[in-house]
């Protein structure tokens, strides 16, 4: 086979949730697309159907984009019942048509959970994940006031564990792939990154009761042990880290009860 | 929030709690199969063991009101979860839905946990309180006459020649009702299927879970399940099949055919 | 005509900064939360100037159009960070960084600019790494470095393959903990769509909430622009779909000048286009070329044939040929360049004709499979992933593409533009790269803006506000600026045209790219002067943008960003055209060395041109911004 002159096309049948806007009733639009090259992403495939649907004068479907190349978690399709596609360790933009079969029906639904609700067809509001970072998922430092960096070592094992936290993107896979849309694995992400690392410890306790329980409020469920974040995940962010929130979570509140300041911060 | 409001009112809290009074039950579980496998013994054995039971008076109240206790919060945890996360999950459901890697186990917590607990009320009403299959009920069966001392621990606990409750004859009575042995054994599965994913479950929730010796863990959790699973389904198969005879001295022995459904 | 007073400080070059800072106006602690500051964008630049403002005490709104401010395509930034930390005790110091800067930018950077950036990238890694950016470490916990192009020291700090991810998400949470804090007030897919200027001085802008369609007026005391690159203008680019120029470009068309737009980076080895539906190219790392050998066929007919049954002899590896000392490793522009020129010939391969072979099979014969396994395992695998080809069995295929540009709005010193009050930070400006930027150095540039030189630059102009003298949104420039906003929304809603905009997007592309992309001549540049004027026109008579203004309209939202490409495309024409020199990425056929290098003309252009709106169908005006060498002598960039 040459290289690139492959030509291996394909037809497909496109089943999209179409929705107008928020709180509208909504449904699943069949598209054909025929003679789809098997090399372009589930994404690209979208940008066609919906110059075509634009010349035939109707309303093009609306879907989150942005890199397209899988590190700023915009993109967010539920295709055939998993967030991002059949494919592991990718997000929707790296799913291209060749994972699919000729003739496929190909059912494209936007993540779905209370605390992300729809905004127009595809496209789902996730802005409560900001909302659980704005309740702790930070270390304070002001700018300025940062000793030097090599003041501070952090052991390699810790910093590599750190890092395959902080590799979460924020899509929303784990919550879209939760039967019960729990955002544990996010919150499990972002809690273990900081607290693994020294800098991270004076709020390591504030921080992580203040995240879980602005991810309660917020309407995110509980986590079941199943571990369908995780195999949902385009980062494949290892379920080991919920471990860690759940131990972090109990030790701050037992020693918020127990040890005087221990939970002071911004756990209010 | 307080200790008892993040215990109370976290998810992560009431996983925690969840974790907690299902590890009492799992206590509870592993004690009772312990002592129930000694009807493959002595009479004497099963039949001294309650009559200790009973002796301990106030401890064992003590030990049934926490039991009881574990049981409310383990399925209050279980209930008040749902309903949060039944409305996580809104009112628009996914058109395709579909498992990734999710345990088989794990799936069918909410099924088995409720087929186990209405086991568990049936189970209480025949063999301890006696409401159901009443004329087998160890309280209206003749009293057995112990052969020898029973010892707990190398302590006396019933001295030979006293009369206690038959309840190697009320079980089994009760096992030689095929339509009760299959509820049980089929209850004793879900409950196993239960433990599959509860037992690791309760490692994750309290945060003590590494994986390093996950794999332990997991050959651990299916060698205590299987156990469990035949420990206990080997009481009713034994019985119904036969395999296992009444012994002497107990009212079974001497009435093997009692019509179960006789007054009494 | 514009008046472009820089504002560099007087002073040795190494004292310029520390002086200038101490000398600057300050604003009192009480008053600061009198001044309301606008910050548009929250990619490192934006998120990195809010958080620090807020900090500080002023009331700052920061306005994105991504739906959370960590989407930013700084995230996408994959190498690393310089900073003359000299960890490594290699010989670097803040004099290195700079002199590496000016001469990687070809001397067409401004000289106490790039070195007051060398000064605060120490402070920047310090910053980040008590933020909690989980930077790699060696055994004993200290920080890792390694090295990058144009320098001889390892000075560049990384986060595996994601430096810019981690390095936004540090951002990002200092921007989330004055959010949460109240000090920051964060709006999300809110576009910036005009900005206000009242009496000579940025006062305001206008948005768009992308999902309700809503249009606000927002009254400041100052407006920050960190808008990022306007890559997007070639269609295909590394650049994410989202990122676009709306927001420099309509405050370049109230006023504000725009600098060295044709400065334009081309990295030379991307995964090459595959189809006309392509949207997106992915950059794939320069280090490849270490071990793979650059080729295609002799003859234009073997193009589509299988490479494994191309002989040898009908192979043309052409920069082993032409550049016989460098080889394969030829610098980024020259490398470039060539495979541009020999798929012009017709020798390209691939399904698009726009690719030359990056061959490994030399590199597994001689050092094994494993070896090249392990040395670029992971980019063998993102090929494969885009790709579906086996790298290890049949040549990659790559192909130049834009992935960052030098140019954007002027500025001074201060980081204000010509329009007073009107701070551009990041990529959106043009100040410290020059001609050509080198590897590592945009993030620190994004963050140096943001941490470290706007709270106090920013200072010395609202010193001079009377607190409180922020005008309202009733004022009738506010009102012209809404119109105008509108009137182009229903301008494009109202064209019921016959193609959809990314029709014309893909066409402004391709006249880019051919003609100011890689090598630019004369002739070229002014047929696209030609053309993308007609284009513009077609574009506004025959564009279709379905939907509605009062809902999340993407199309719209595209369209509007095309429309402002259409015109940008132009003025970068304009300045490659005027830019009578190669230098850097500017690369001007006319003008080389009989090697290929640039021939640049230090006589003659040895200047910023900043280039003034004068009204929509007149020429902009060439405003120019000599630069003067105190500390560095300009001579020919080489590096062999």
């Amino acid at each position: 086979m040459a290289a690139g002159v492959s030509k291996n096309n394909i037809s497909v049948t496109l089943r999209v949730w179409r929705q107008a806007g928020p709180g509208k009733p909504g449904g699943f639009v069949d598209y054909p697309a025929k003679n789809v090259n098997s090399n372009m992403s589930i994404l690209e495939l979208l940008d066609v159907v919906n110059d075509e649907l634009t010349l035939k004068g109707d309303e093009p479907i609306a879907f989150a984009h942005d890199c397209r190349e899988g590190i700023c978690g915009t993109c967010s399709l539920m295709i055939d019942g998993k967030p991002h596609g059949p494919n592991q360790g990718v997000a929707s933009c790296q799913t291209y048509m060749r994972s699919f079969e000729d003739g496929a029906v190909i059912v494209i639904e936007p993540f779905r959970a209370a605390p992300f609700p729809i905004v127009k067809d595809l496209v789902s509001d996730r802005s409560a994940f900001d909302r659980i970072q704005q309740a702790g998922g930070f270390i304070t430092v002001r700018t300025g006031a940062a000793p030097d960096a090599n003041s501070i070592p952090v052991p390699k094992a810790d910093a590599e564990l750190a890092m395959d936290a902080a590799a979460c993107i924020g899509c929303g896979a784990c919550v879209a792939a939760c039967k019960n849309r729990s955002a544990v694995l996010f919150v499990a992400a972002k809690v273990s990154h900081l607290g693994l690392m020294p800098q991270g410890q004076p709020e390591r306790d504030s921080r992580v009761l203040a995240m879980v329980n602005t991810a309660d409020e917020l309407g995110f469920g509980s986590c079941t042990n199943q571990g369908e974040c995780s195999a949902a995940c385009p980062k494949m962010i290892s379920h080991d880290f919920i471990v860690r929130l759940n131990r972090d979570y109990l030790a701050a509140s037992f020693r918020s009860a127990f040890c005087a300041h221990a939970a002071g911060g911004h756990a209010e | 929030m307080s200790l008892i409001g993040n215990l109370f009112c976290s998810t992560v809290g009431r996983k925690f709690l969840m974790a907690v009074s299902g590890l009492i039950l799992v206590g509870f579980v592993i004690g009772h199969l312990v002592g129930n496998l000694q009807i493959f013994s002595h009479p004497d054995k099963i039949n001294g063991y309650a009559q200790f039971l009973h002796s301990l008076g106030p401890l064992l109240w003590v030990t049934r009101i926490g039991l009881l206790i574990a049981a409310v919060i383990h399925i209050w945890a279980a209930i008040a979860l749902t309903r949060t996360n039944a409305q996580a999950r809104g009112t628009q459901h996914y058109g395709v839905n579909r498992w990734i890697r999710a345990p088989f186990a794990s799936r069918y917590m909410r099924l088995t946990g409720f087929v186990v607990l209405a086991f568990l009320a049936y189970h209480l009403a025949q063999f301890t309180l006696g409401y159901a299959s009443s004329s087998t009920f160890k309280g209206h069966l003749p009293e057995y006459t112990m052969a020898s001392d029973f010892h707990i621990f190398g302590f006396p606990a019933v001295e030979k020649g006293h009369a206690v409750d038959d309840v190697y004859s009320m079980v089994f009575y009760g096992f030689q009702n095929p339509v009760i042995s299959f509820f049980y054994i089929l209850a004793v599965g879900l409950l196993t299927i239960h433990l599959l994913h509860g037992f690791q479950s309760v490692f994750h929730s309290f945060g003590w879970y590494s994986a390093s010796w996950a794999p332990a863990l997991r050959a651990v959790t299916i060698i205590f399940c299987i156990g469990f699973f035949f420990g206990n389904a080997s009481m009713p198969a034994a019985i119904l099949s036969g395999w296992l005879k009444p012994a002497q001295g107990t009212n079974v022995a001497a009435q093997p055919r009692t019509a179960l459904n006789q007054a009494p | 005509m514009a008046k472009l007073d820089s504002r560099i400080p007087p002073g040795p070059l190494a004292e310029k900064w520390r002086r200038h800072k101490a000398e600057i106006k300050l604003v009192n602690p009480a008053n600061k939360r009198k001044y309301e500051v606008i910050v548009v964008g929250a990619g490192l630049a934006g998120s990195s100037a809010a958080a620090t403002l807020g900090e500080l005490g002023y009331k700052v709104r920061c306005f994105v159009f991504h739906d959370s401010p960590r989407r930013a395509h700084s995230i996408a930034a994959q190498g690393g960070i310089n900073a003359a930390k000299n960890y490594q005790n290699d010989g670097d110091s803040v004099y290195r960084l700079f002199y590496d800067t000016v001469k990687g930018g070809d001397y067409r950077s401004r000289e106490a600019n790039v070195h007051r950036l060398a000064e605060v990238s120490v402070n920047i890694i310090d910053q980040c790494a008590a933020q909690g950016v989980p930077f790699a470490r060696e055994y004993g916990g200290l920080l890792a470095n390694r090295s990058f192009g144009g320098a001889q020291v390892s000075r560049t700090f990384y986060a595996r393959g994601q430096t810019g991810q981690q390095l936004l998400l540090g951002a990002y949470s200092a921007l989330s903990r004055t959010v949460g804090q109240g000090l920051v007030q964060l709006h999300t897919q809110e576009e910036m769509c005009d900005l206000v200027v009242i009496g000579g001085q940025a006062k305001g802008i206008i948005t768009r909430n992308l999902v309700t369609g809503k249009i606000s007026r927002w009254a400041a005391d100052a407006v920050i622009l960190a808008t990022g690159g306007y890559g997007n203008v070639f269609n295909l680019s590394t650049y994410a779909r989202g990122s676009n120029a709306t927001a420099i470009w309509r405050a370049y068309k109230r006023g504000a000048c725009f600098a060295n737009p044709c400065y334009t980076q081309i990295h030379p080895t991307c995964i090459p286009v595959s189809g006309d539906y392509q949207s997106k190219l992915t950059l794939m790392s320069e280090s490849l070329r270490n071990d793979g050998r650059i080729w295609v066929p002799k003859r234009k007919e073997d193009c589509k044939k299988d490479p494994a049954t191309i002989a040898e002899e009908d192979r043309d590896y052409y920069l082993e040929r032409i550049y016989p000392s460098f080889g394969n490793l030829a610098p980024r522009d020259i490398s470039s360049r060539a495979a541009k020129r020999v798929c012009d010939e017709g020798r390209g391969v691939g399904e698009s004709g726009l690719g030359v072979y990056l061959d490994f099979s030399d590199a597994i014969k001689r050092l094994g499979e494993d070896t090249v396994r392990e040395r670029y395992g992971n980019l063998f695998d993102i090929y494969h992933e885009i790709t579906n080809e086996n790298a290890y069995r049949t040549p990659m295929r790559i192909y130049p593409a834009v992935h960052y540009t030098m140019g954007g709005l002027w500025v001074d010193y201060n980081l204000m533009s010509n329009l007073p009050g009107l701070f551009v930070l990041g990529e959106a400006n043009f100040s410290d790269h020059g001609a050509n930027r080198l590897g590592a150095s945009a993030l620190m540039q994004g963050l140096a803006d943001g941490y470290f030189v706007i709270p106090y630059t920013i200072g010395d102009y609202l010193a001079s506000q009377k607190p409180g003298s922020r005008p309202s949104t009733d004022a009738p420039e506010f009102k012209q600026a809404e119109d105008s906003v509108t009137s182009i929304i229903s301008r494009l809603l109202g064209a019921k045209g016959t193609h959809p905009v990314s029709h014309f997007h893909k066409r402004l592309g391709h006249i880019m790219w051919h003609y100011c992309g890689m090598a630019r001549t004369r002739e070229g540049l002014e047929t696209a002067l030609k053309e993308i004027p007609k284009l513009r026109e077609e574009f506004w008579a025959t564009v279709k943008v379905p939907g509605s203004a009062d809902t999340l309209n993407q199309s719209l939202e595209v369209a509007g960003r095309v429309a402002d490409f259409l015109e940008l495309g132009e003025l970068m024409c304009r300045d490659a055209l005027t830019r009578e020199e190669s230098c850097g990425c500017h690369f001007r056929e006319e003008y080389q060395h009989p090697d290929g290098e640039c021939k640049r003309d230090d006589a003659n252009f040895a200047h910023v041109a900043a280039w003034e709106y004068q009204g929509a169908g007149a020429e902009p005006l060439r405003n120019v911004e000599p630069l003067v060498y105190e500390a560095i002598k300009m001579s020919v960039r080489n590096y062999k």
